[in-house]
């Protein structure tokens, strides 16, 4: 196939761009461990209140001092509606969801996830100080626009410490599925 | 700069094709394998086909642009009539499917039978095809009725545990049902053309339709099993429950193929009709065969990747899936070259001088070329825009915001659906015999309001999408969050361009309506491809990218290596399920 000399360059530069685009994310990914959520766990979305893995609500500690948030959504609310977290320290969220699929979102943030009934969603992220809103970002029916919750994230010197909770199975690493 | 290094120009004016004032003194034709009766005229049953499918396609862009202006004012919380959270889900809804599902697969088979009437002279089936037309015209009221009574607001992504009246799944099951009777039509229109004639290639458009078709008969098995074994059954009551993830995987796995359906007769019109039509000729048709062999290879296994931010998906399968995206771009960026060059070629035929000049001597004015050149400046934002998306780590940040909504729009809203306007500028007067209405004001100043307004639409979105403004959503002002205070001059904005592209699309489907009932009447003409320059003599042989079958046993094989495991891990979960919701 007889390809003009200027489309052949452009071909050659075409091809060098998307894979550095392609190298960046797998080099971030292999050596920042920087993935989307993909955590691997399933939950029965009826029982999901009272399973242990959703308690306690909202912030915990694990006896490594790691941080946990664990948020349940149902049409139209997070629980809990509000939670005061430590700036600059690595937390985990856990969500899930009882009824239909939404979207746990902290607006402005990196942090979100696409939540499942019937699947846990877990990310770690961390905050500057300052007020987030988090919002649901998939719609869920006539009260998707007023699904929102606040978040306060203070200096860790003014942050009130929660219970300290034992690591479970699901929380070990902390980090990503693929762990 | 390229050169035209073709055959000598032909330097006798094409006879009788009135609509296409500036169009090139004619190169050798291509000698492609065609049947002998190419030429001829179009019975009335093919006419109304063809028609009949561009009519449904105006029709339903029409009324989903009347939703669509709601929606944006609402987005600015600026009170409109009946404006109530109920009645915006359910007007998104139906913009959405409208749009996305209706408009664009209507079009799509009408500009095909077109394409196809062309190359092989008739259109075979006819019986079956303008049955499977009516199947798809009753499919779309039969999903129509229920959204439009408010049970069916589950938007076009139809996500369970939302749970829609079956009529809804039904009704859209139908008219995907229809669109395979076209598709093998196309299949089976092309395998004739090629055993009439194994050394040399079909013509680029019917390459491009093809390779269009077997994508879609390739991908539309994950959204047909989506509805047969699962939302049917489900919101009949036969199932109790339904596994959200796994409906969402088959879902995708349409998805996602379903823009390159929707781009890919947009990009046969760039090769095909553009560079004619702006008086030029197509710079590497060589090339452009390999793009549409390419799309279909890889166009499938790529669906994970509007699923980054799910629960039970591995990371690795995602990140798998983000490289067979990027290789995705390739095809498209070739394309922006072939045609970038196509049309320095024509405009320098215009006469244009410098390094710039010839961009100014193409015929803006010609609407077909202006919806055209629009699209592809649009698609330069969407383009850039869906390399974000797609790009794993950095989709955390826009995933489901109303940067997606600014992304689609300037997409399938721009480079496809402006481009559909200038095909149907460009087709309906040759089919109709019947002049192109209003050209030299409301057809001349559609698509550069479109442009406007798209851009003061798309843009804001992008941006408040990166400050967290999620898409989808009734009002924009949490109830005063502080957050919230800072998008709200943006959306306004996105409003004011809502209504530009309403006055746009009004335009649009009065050109087009008034044309088909009312355009003056002169004769019909045929449809011309553009002239490929660098053809040698004898015209092109054919090479590997023509063998489409093979490309299509290709794209199976990619297809089952990226979602097997993916598909067969879910299966093996032990999962619960999930009773249906109707919170609209």
């Amino acid at each position: 196939m007889k390809v003009d000399l200027y489309e052949r360059i452009w071909m050659y530069g075409v091809v060098v761009m998307l894979a550095a685009f392609f190298a960046s994310t797998a080099i971030a990914a292999a050596r920042g461990g920087i993935h989307p959520p993909s955590h691997v766990e399933t939950i029965d979305p009826r029982k999901a209140i009272g399973d242990p893995r959703f308690q306690p609500q909202g912030v915990s500690l694990d006896q490594n001092g790691h941080v946990h948030a664990r948020v349940i959504g149902l049409t139209f609310a997070w629980m809990p509606a509000e939670m005061t977290l430590p700036s600059g320290t690595p937390v985990t969220f856990h969500v899930t969801s009882i009824d239909v699929q939404h979207g746990f979102e902290i607006a402005g943030t990196n942090g979100q996830a696409q939540i499942i009934p019937g699947y846990i969603s877990q990310f770690t992220t961390q905050f500057d100080e300052g007020e987030y809103l988090i919002v649901c970002n998939e719609y869920c029916g006539a009260g998707h626009h007023i699904m929102a919750a606040k978040l306060h994230v203070v200096p860790p010197a003014r942050w009130t410490r929660p219970s300290v909770t034992t690591v479970r199975q699901s929380d070990a690493g902390g980090e990503h599925a693929e762990h | 700069m390229p050169s035209i290094d073709g055959p000598a120009v032909v330097a006798v004016a094409r006879a009788g094709d009135p609509f296409s004032p500036d169009a090139p003194a004619p190169l050798a034709q291509a000698p492609y394998p065609t049947a002998a009766a190419a030429t001829g005229q179009m019975s009335s049953a093919e006419r109304r086909l063809v028609l009949g499918n561009i009519w449904v396609a105006v029709a339903a862009f029409g009324v989903a642009a009347v939703m669509a202006v709601m929606q944006a004012l609402s987005r600015a919380n600026i009170n409109v009539p009946n404006h109530t959270p109920r009645m915006y889900y359910m007007s998104i809804t139906a913009h959405g499917v409208l749009m996305a599902l209706v408009f664009t697969t209507f079009f799509i088979m009408g500009w095909g039978y077109a394409i196809i009437h062309r190359e092989v002279g008739r259109i075979r089936w006819i019986g079956l095809s303008t049955a499977a037309f009516w199947v798809a015209v009753i499919g779309t009221v039969t999903a129509a009725i229920p959204i439009l009574t408010f049970k069916a607001s589950v938007l076009y992504t139809f996500y369970p545990p939302l749970q829609a009246h079956p009529a809804f799944y039904i009704g859209l099951t139908l008219v995907v049902v229809a669109s395979w009777v076209f598709a093998w039509n196309a299949v089976a229109s092309w395998w004739a053309l090629r055993r009439s004639d194994r050394t040399r290639p079909v013509s680029l458009a019917m390459h491009a339709t093809t390779a269009n078709a077997m994508l879609w008969l390739l991908c539309t098995l994950g959204v047909a099993a989506e509805m047969l074994f699962q939302l049917i059954p489900w919101s009949l009551g036969l199932m109790p429950t339904i596994d959200p993830l796994l409906a969402r995987t088959l879902f995708w796995f349409t998805g996602h193929p379903l823009v390159y359906f929707w781009i890919l007769p947009a990009y046969t019109v760039w090769y095909s009709v553009l560079p004619r039509e702006s008086g030029g000729y197509l710079f590497s048709e060589p090339l452009g065969r390999m793009v549409f062999a390419y799309f279909l290879v890889i166009s499938t296994p790529v669906g994970l990747h509007h699923q980054f931010q799910d629960p039970g998906i591995p990371a690795s399968w995602k990140l798998f899936q983000t490289f067979l995206t990027m290789a995705i771009s390739f095809p498209s960026l070739v394309t922006a070259f072939t045609i970038c060059a196509s049309l320095e070629v024509a405009g320098r035929l215009r006469g244009g001088k410098g390094l710039f000049g010839w961009i100014r001597a193409l015929p803006w004015g010609n609407p077909v070329v202006s919806c055209v050149l629009c699209a592809m400046l649009l698609f330069l934002v969407g383009g850039f825009g869906g390399a974000v998306n797609a790009a794993y780590a950095l989709n955390s940040v826009v995933h489901n915001t109303a940067w997606i909504h600014g992304h689609f729009h300037t997409t399938v809203g721009s480079a496809a659906a402006l481009t559909y306007m200038g095909a149907m500028y460009w087709l309906v007067p040759r089919m109709t015999g019947r002049e192109l209405s209003f050209r030299a004001s409301l057809a001349r100043w559609q698509p550069w309001l479109w442009f406007a307004g798209m851009i003061l639409f798309a843009i804001p979105s992008h941006i408040t999408g990166l400050m967290g403004l999620p898409r989808r959503v009734f009002t924009t002002d949490y109830g005063g969050a502080a957050q919230a205070a800072r998008w709200q001059g943006l959306t306004s904005m996105s409003a004011v361009g809502g209504i530009v592209l309403f006055v746009s699309a009004m335009f649009f489907v009065g050109v087009i309506a008034h044309t088909l009932l009312m355009g003056r009447r002169r004769e019909g003409a045929p449809l011309v491809w553009a002239d490929s320059l660098g053809m040698p003599e004898g015209g092109f042989r054919s090479t590997i990218w023509d063998r489409l079958g093979l490309w299509w046993a290709i794209a199976l094989v990619l297809v089952v290596i990226g979602y097997a495991i993916p598909l067969l891990d879910i299966l093996h979960l032990t999962r619960y399920g999930s009773p249906g919701f109707k919170p609209f």
